[in-house]
């Protein structure tokens, strides 16, 4: 006897109403701004132009999205199987562990793309070992992982200053960061890859590990929607009764797709480590972790979205940081409060719109007749 | 069919009430509409109730009834027409403003704190008084005052925790009187109920009546409506279709108002040939974590080419009983066996493997269990099978497998609309039901665990479920049924066992009575007593 929920078409359930919620957070930020005593119109032009107006905007713009892409991708994993991963910043800072063991061992011996591999693994392992811990507890204990992901970011980020400051310092130096990798143990940028085929373009932190993340969207794509796998994990976060009515072992799925997020969310220490740093240095994770769950939440848990949101993402950071630059009323603190109406919009406040173009658009499809 | 039952109630003849009291009925709605989307729930309903008078409501699932109730007291408003109460025009904005003027409502599914007291209860919303004591008081000679104008005794200081059923619901009656209502309206009120239980909620609302009170009686249950209404009114598929004098009707006129159509009632059927024995339980008992026995060493065994129906007050242990059999929770002692082999029932056998071996499961809740409702019927076709290799190679699921394989099956059990990618929500109980039953009966199962197979679906698919049922029995499979509803229990099954406070207290077949089922259902078992009566 409830209201039947109304279908919108796709693209306005994918497309006009998160346009419409990035439109509302932005006038919002717009009145912050005049409020201020400045013009939105140019903080806009700024942010824009900041992020996509020139070469090295845009390579920064597209470093910052590799981040929130796996970062993202960890997020909506957990949340397909209905569990609530915030440990993404922990589990990304202890893979760090893993990639830099791979890169400080091989450097010295063998080429990029030989290490690459061992780094990959390292970082995947050490992510889903750090995000293993919280599964196991709740899938054996019933302690919530939301308690205990969070309290894994703290636990992570205290061994790694432990052993940045006590183990993988170089002796001598002051800096509580490992040593530099040779050109062994580093991921090549793209402008360097575009110049082995003769190409130019501004130099910037973007990676290989850029196409590894559109890589990953794809598998992540495919393990949700189109394995046994990923029905398992479906069927587990959207009814957990039908999960075990239908035998699915829910303590193995929890740890299984746990694992999965852990490792996605180790993937961003491939970008920073490997990929732009070149060494393992303190809180290189920078927070990252956290904005992957407001990317997740904005992409709808979908690949496509996630790369959009991310991008969004990945503009407001860097373009943001020009936009500081450029308007120095406007400071970093206020970008971050813009970043946080975006999110209020297009996170929390997703439905807003919902009722309205319902009313417009709405042509349901009348509940099936009785019989 | 029942005939035991208006018996008990008393003859029908002295049905005058005080309806001549005033001249303004007591409800009177003109024209309600209500719309979700573009689906009608209700339309241009017009309906008058009586003073003090019992005027049931009825219609199938999805007819609208339950909408319309919540107009009235407020959980939702019309989109269009008005609502008068004693002959006043009213603006019910939410339930506060409902029970203001006087309306008061007995939820379905009861609204009581549990480790509160009868009285706090009571009071609860309503304390008057900034300290508890005084309001307490005056709530207790109030409360003392209603229990003995309307013959309602109860002990205000007992927990709601330690009242049987019908004594929890006679509270909830008691808190709308407190709150002053003239019109009590009760959904589906007899759900929980036992036959002796329901009779004796029937004698308090005849009372309620004679008292003046005007009773809304809402359920989908023709003999409820025959042994106590004055009025009945039809719902249909969000309309109003007919609204007579209850004597004036008969059960068959009024269940062919309902669906619109001619239905049988009995299910017909011939005589079971049993064959061999397909499960075997031999005293399981069940646990919960709180150390409290849910199923009390029960045993029994059901062959092949039998119905065997548990039938039991909702509560009693059916629910665990059968949760248990089909691997979903574990036993803490006692054996199962499939087709000769003890299946692990204490160690939670895995459910996924007792369907590989031959035992289908349609649970009592399809909403909480059966289904995923936000997934397509393509994914719900395969829930429990997802890893028979006919859905796929490897890791990766064969979709157009899958969607051929839900085609043929939404063909067979006539769903509709027959769309394999509509997503299960948007399906009507009955075609959900299909949905549930298709997947586990065209699997060809050994033996089919089936809870309330027509629980929320609509007359027209109820027969068709029935004939469903009976034609797997004749292809020679063991069923295995759990219901609430006994005529169901005793309509379908070749052999009844009855449970009660988690034991199986009899068995009988499928003759047997409904007034010795319903004895039984209350813990009760004549013969037994009758046999450890006759050696003394």
């Amino acid at each position: 006897m409830s209201a039947p929920l109304a279908k919108l078409p796709k693209w306005v359930d994918y497309g006009l109403i998160p346009l419409l919620n990035l439109t509302a957070a932005l006038l919002v930020s717009g009145l912050v701004v005049l409020l201020i005593g400045e013009n939105p119109l140019e903080a806009v032009y700024w942010l824009v132009q900041g992020s996509l107006g020139y070469g090295e905007g845009i390579g920064f713009t597209l470093y910052y999205t590799t981040n929130f892409i796996f970062t993202g991708l960890a997020v909506a994993v957990a949340a397909h199987a209905g569990l609530f991963n915030i440990g993404g910043e922990g589990q990304a800072y202890f893979a760090g562990l893993g990639v830099a063991m791979a890169c400080l061992a091989l450097d010295h011996y063998v080429p990029w793309w030989l290490t690459f591999p061992f780094a990959l693994l390292g970082g995947a392992l050490f992510g889903a070992a750090w995000a293993t811990i919280p599964a196991y507890l709740q899938a054996k204990r019933g302690s919530h992982i939301v308690i205990t992901t969070i309290m894994f970011n703290f636990i992570a980020s205290a061994v790694m200053a432990y052993l940045l400051v006590n183990i993988l310092k170089q002796p001598g130096s002051m800096q509580p960061e490992s040593r530099t990798f040779l050109e062994g143990g580093r991921l090549p940028f793209i402008h360097e890859v575009l110049e082995w085929v003769g190409i130019k373009i501004e130099h910037s932190p973007l990676n290989l590990s850029f196409l590894v993340a559109l890589a990953a969207c794809m598998l992540v794509w495919a393990l949700i929607w189109r394995t046994r796998l990923g029905y398992a994990i479906r069927t587990m976060g959207t009814n957990p009764n039908a999960a075990i009515y239908a035998g699915m072992n829910v303590s193995r799925l929890t740890l299984i797709t746990m694992m999965i997020s852990g490792a996605l969310a180790g993937m961003l220490a491939l970008n920073e480590v490997m990929g732009t740093q070149h060494r393992l240095l303190l809180d290189f994770t920078a927070g990252y972790g956290f904005v992957g769950i407001a990317v997740a939440l904005m992409g709808r848990s979908h690949p496509v979205g996630i790369i959009m949101a991310s991008l969004l993402f990945g503009m407001l950071y860097q373009g943001g940081a020009e936009l500081a630059f450029e308007m120095p009323k406007i400071t970093r603190d206020m970008i971050i409060s813009i970043q946080g109406l975006v999110i209020l919009f297009a996170g929390a406040m997703e439905h807003m719109f919902r009722p309205a173009l319902i009313r417009l658009f709405v042509r349901m499809p009348a509940t099936a007749g009785a019989v | 069919m029942d005939s035991e039952h208006s018996a008990s109630v008393g003859s029908p003849a002295p049905r005058s009430g005080k309806e001549e009291k005033s001249d303004h009925p007591a409800i009177q709605l003109i024209g309600i509409e209500k719309r979700f989307g573009d689906v009608y729930a209700n339309r241009n309903i017009d309906l008058t109730v009586k003073k003090g008078s019992i005027h049931g409501i009825i219609g199938e699932n999805g007819a609208g009834k339950s909408t319309l109730m919540s107009i009235l007291y407020g959980f939702y408003h019309a989109d269009g027409g008005q609502i008068y109460v004693n002959g006043k025009l009213e603006q019910i904005s939410d339930s506060q403003k409902a029970i203001a003027i006087g309306i008061g409502m007995v939820h379905q599914h009861f609204m009581l704190v549990d480790n509160f007291t009868v009285l706090e209860n009571i009071v609860l919303g309503v304390e008057g008084g900034r300290t508890l004591a005084g309001g307490m008081n005056r709530a207790r000679k109030e409360l003392q005052r209603l229990a003995d104008e309307y013959a309602l005794d109860i002990d205000p200081d007992a927990l709601i925790e330690d009242l049987p059923v019908g004594l929890q619901q006679r509270v909830e009656i008691l808190k709308a009187l407190y709150r002053g209502a003239d019109v009590l309206i009760l959904d589906e009120p007899t759900g929980v109920l036992t036959p002796a239980e329901a009779d004796h909620l029937f004698r308090i609302l005849e009372q309620l009546r004679d008292q003046g009170k005007t009773i809304l009686l809402i359920t989908h249950k023709l003999r409820e409506i025959m042994a106590i209404t004055d009025e009945v009114s039809v719902m249909r598929r969000g309309e109003m279709v007919a609204s007579v004098q209850t004597a004036q009707s008969s059960v068959e006129e009024l269940a062919e108002l309902m669906v619109g159509r001619h239905v049988l009632l009995q299910v017909e059927k011939e005589a079971a040939t049993p064959g061999k024995e397909i499960l075997k339980v031999e005293n399981l008992t069940v646990t919960d974590k709180r150390g409290v026995t849910l199923v009390d060493d029960v045993s029994f065994s059901v062959r092949a080419g039998e119905i065997v129906g548990i039938a039991g007050v909702s509560g009693n242990g059916q629910s665990e009983l059968m949760e248990a059999i089909a691997g979903m929770i574990r036993a803490s002692s006692g054996k199962v066996l499939l087709n000769g082999e003890p299946i692990g029932v204490t160690q939670k056998a895995d459910a996924q493997q007792l369907r590989h071996k031959g035992m289908a499961h349609v649970p009592e809740d399809r909403h909480r269990t059966g289904l995923v409702t936000k997934f397509p019927a393509t994914e719900n076709m395969i829930l429990g099978y997802q890893d028979l290799e006919k859905y796929g190679s490897g890791l990766f699921l064969d979709l157009g497998a899958i969607l051929n394989e839900t085609q043929s099956y939404m063909d067979d059990f006539d769903v509709r609309p027959p769309d394999p990618n509509l997503k299960v929500a948007n399906f009507s109980g009955g075609n959900q039901q299909k949905l549930v039953l298709a997947r586990e009966m065209e699997r060809d199962p050994d033996i089919l665990l089936v809870g309330q197979p027509t629980r929320g679906v609509d007359i027209g698919a109820i027969e068709f479920i029935h004939k469903r049922l009976i034609q797997l029995r004749d292809a020679g499979k063991a069923i295995l049924l759990v219901s609430v509803e006994l005529d169901e229990v005793r309509s379908l099954s070749d052999r009844i066992l009855v449970m009660f406070a988690g034991k199986v207290v009899g068995e009988r077949d499928s003759a047997a009575s409904e007034g010795e089922l319903g004895l039984m259902m209350a813990g009760i078992n004549q013969q037994e007593e009758q046999k450890q009566g006759e050696p003394s």
